[in-house]
């Protein structure tokens, strides 16, 4: 300012109708995109605040480790929340190594041809599949064709097929950060191409893999319809607080299951309960969730270039 | 030889010879197909999807372009030519690019990155490469007390020194430089030229630069290429005097145009 009253009247800077337009309209812009921002969080927060608000009469560590009693219109989750562990566990080591071999694969070694496109193709749209048909592709091809039953496998696997392209997806980003001069330079002095993927492309790109891992925790945690058709039920008898309660070709309980079957099959349930059952599953995810932010901020500090 | 980018050929039929224990230069402007040429000599063109090359391009009397897999040879029972895989022939030529690439490990590792992934474990001799090798690069007494930190905190000109560095790692017979010196200040360019004049009792240099006077101090003989075809080649008091063959010559190398 004490410039400008120095400076040459003709040189004085003074705002022409254009330059006023011009920062009007960056402002309304900019609040525009702030405002939206902030919309975002408007949901999360009413979300939980109603969940929790609802639940909280039922809400107790005691809760989540007792079965479900009386018809299940009292009692807790227990089966449920082993279920969705088992389901999900499984679930993911069968997807995960396939997915990140898949997508080393594709993004390493596959030259551009028309088998690699096709399986390009065939990721991307197996990603855009709705639940409801790898449903019935799982009872067709895991409970009927191979025989497992309806049962912790075939919904497992069931839930791996449909987590499986999103991981692949997200492992060939993670890969795809790593600048290809890297790539290069040990290619130059003759290593080959595992050679380089071993010692410089994987150590630098894992923190992406295992977020893009991690976050399909939700989904398989989440998804109702493909465990329904292939082995998840409305109820289980199992030990309070056994975590080793099922085994591979049994069915389960499952909490997104159990949180269905309670709002639309069950008369008479404690009000709280369903609300409760959604604070859990809910609660497990954003854990998960949290806990692999951490890992990636902890990840990325030790980034290396 | 020749090499094309899909349809766009950027090399047209050029054909030379790199004698053993020279340093041989090659200037130009830019697009002239510098690097490309670099590239196919140790076969990382390979890894560019478009790219077609033909004609024959011998080291050490092998074709390079008919380099298989060493595995399939053995399987058919043929007995190992020179090269019997390309990641032979890669650590048969050393490369250093353009840009400084430090690999995301310690110095250390960085340098000792290509005697491991050739099958060399022994920390001793792997102490010895790798001091050696800095050395070499004239980068060893700026890092020696910090070997196992990491290599891409060095600054760029350190970087670049340290590629140098891992170039030479693999004990390379022929040794392709391009535009080494462009983020390396001019001090450290003539400590490591001299280290280049130095090496040329043991092994091959292609120089690829754009600063003609860093040929002139350095070659043997140098190749002056323009639009992916060979202006002139021959040796340094034919090119830098004041009458080579071709007037386009003079012109480039006196900085006339281009």
């Amino acid at each position: 300012m004490l410039a400008n009253e120095y400076a040459p009247d003709d040189m004085r800077f003074t705002q022409t109708p254009f330059g006023r337009r011009r920062e009007l309209t960056e402002r309304i812009a900019k609040s525009i995109f702030f405002l939206m921002a902030v919309a975002m969080i408007i949901p999360l927060v009413a979300i939980v605040g109603y969940l929790v608000l609802r639940a909280w009469p039922s809400l107790s560590l005691e809760f989540v480790l007792d079965v479900p009693r009386k018809g299940m219109t009292q009692g807790g989750i227990w089966p449920a929340f082993v279920g969705t562990v088992y389901l999900v566990v499984i679930s993911l080591a069968v997807s995960a190594p396939i997915g990140v071999m898949a997508a080393v694969y594709l993004n390493e070694y596959a030259k551009d041809n028309w088998l690699n496109r096709t399986i390009n193709l065939a990721v991307i749209n197996l990603a855009g599949v709705p639940s409801i048909v790898h449903a019935l592709f799982g009872l067709g091809a895991f409970v009927y064709a191979a025989r497992f039953g309806y049962s912790i496998l075939s919904a497992s696997l069931t839930l791996a097929i449909m987590t499986l392209p999103v991981i692949i997806a997200s492992t060939r980003e993670a890969l795809a950060s790593v600048p290809m001069s890297f790539r290069e330079a040990c290619w130059n002095v003759g290593a080959t191409r595992w050679q380089t993927i071993r010692a410089i492309v994987l150590p630098n790109s894992i923190s992406g893999i295992l977020t893009g891992v991690i976050l399909q925790v939700s989904r398989a945690a989440g998804e109702t319809a493909p465990i329904m058709f292939t082995g998840a039920v409305f109820f289980k008898a199992i030990e309070r607080g056994n975590l080793f309660a099922y085994s591979l070709n049994e069915q389960c309980m499952a909490l997104s299951m159990h949180l269905y079957t309670l709002t639309t099959q069950v008369p008479n349930v404690e009000d709280s309960i369903p609300y409760a059952t959604a604070v859990v599953l809910l609660g497990s995810v954003l854990v998960v969730n949290a806990t692999a932010i951490a890992f990636r901020v902890w990840l990325r500090a030790r980034k290396k270039w | 030889m020749r090499l094309s980018y899909g349809s766009r050929e950027v090399l047209h039929g050029i054909s030379f010879d790199v004698y053993e224990n020279e340093i041989f230069a090659v200037i130009g402007p830019a697009q002239s197909g510098k690097t490309s040429l670099l590239r196919c000599i140790n076969r990382t063109i390979d890894s560019v999807a478009n790219a077609k090359v033909s004609g024959t391009i011998r080291v050490d009397g092998q074709n390079v372009r008919k380099i298989g897999h060493s595995f399939f040879r053995r399987l058919a029972g043929k007995r190992p030519p020179r090269f019997s895989d390309v990641f032979e022939l890669r650590r048969a030529v050393g490369m250093v690019a353009p840009l400084p690439v430090g690999l995301p490990l310690s110095i250390y590792d960085n340098v000792a990155f290509a005697p491991r992934a050739s099958g060399l474990t022994r920390r001793a001799d792997l102490d010895t490469i790798v001091e050696e090798c800095l050395r070499q690069a004239a980068l060893w007494d700026e890092v020696k007390d910090r070997l196992h930190s990491l290599g891409t905190k060095l600054s760029g000109g350190q970087q670049q020194r340290l590629t140098i560095a891992r170039a030479l790692s693999h004990r390379p017979e022929v040794l392709c430089l391009d535009e080494f010196s462009i983020a390396i200040d001019p001090v450290t360019t003539m400590r490591i030229e001299d280290v280049l004049k130095e090496l040329r009792s043991e092994i091959t240099i292609l120089l690829v630069t754009n600063l003609t006077q860093q040929a002139r101090r350095l070659a043997d003989r140098t190749m002056f290429l323009w639009n992916g075809d060979i202006v002139e080649l021959d040796s340094n008091e034919v090119i830098f005097s004041d009458n080579p063959k071709d007037r386009r010559t003079y012109e480039y190398v006196n900085g006339i145009f281009g």
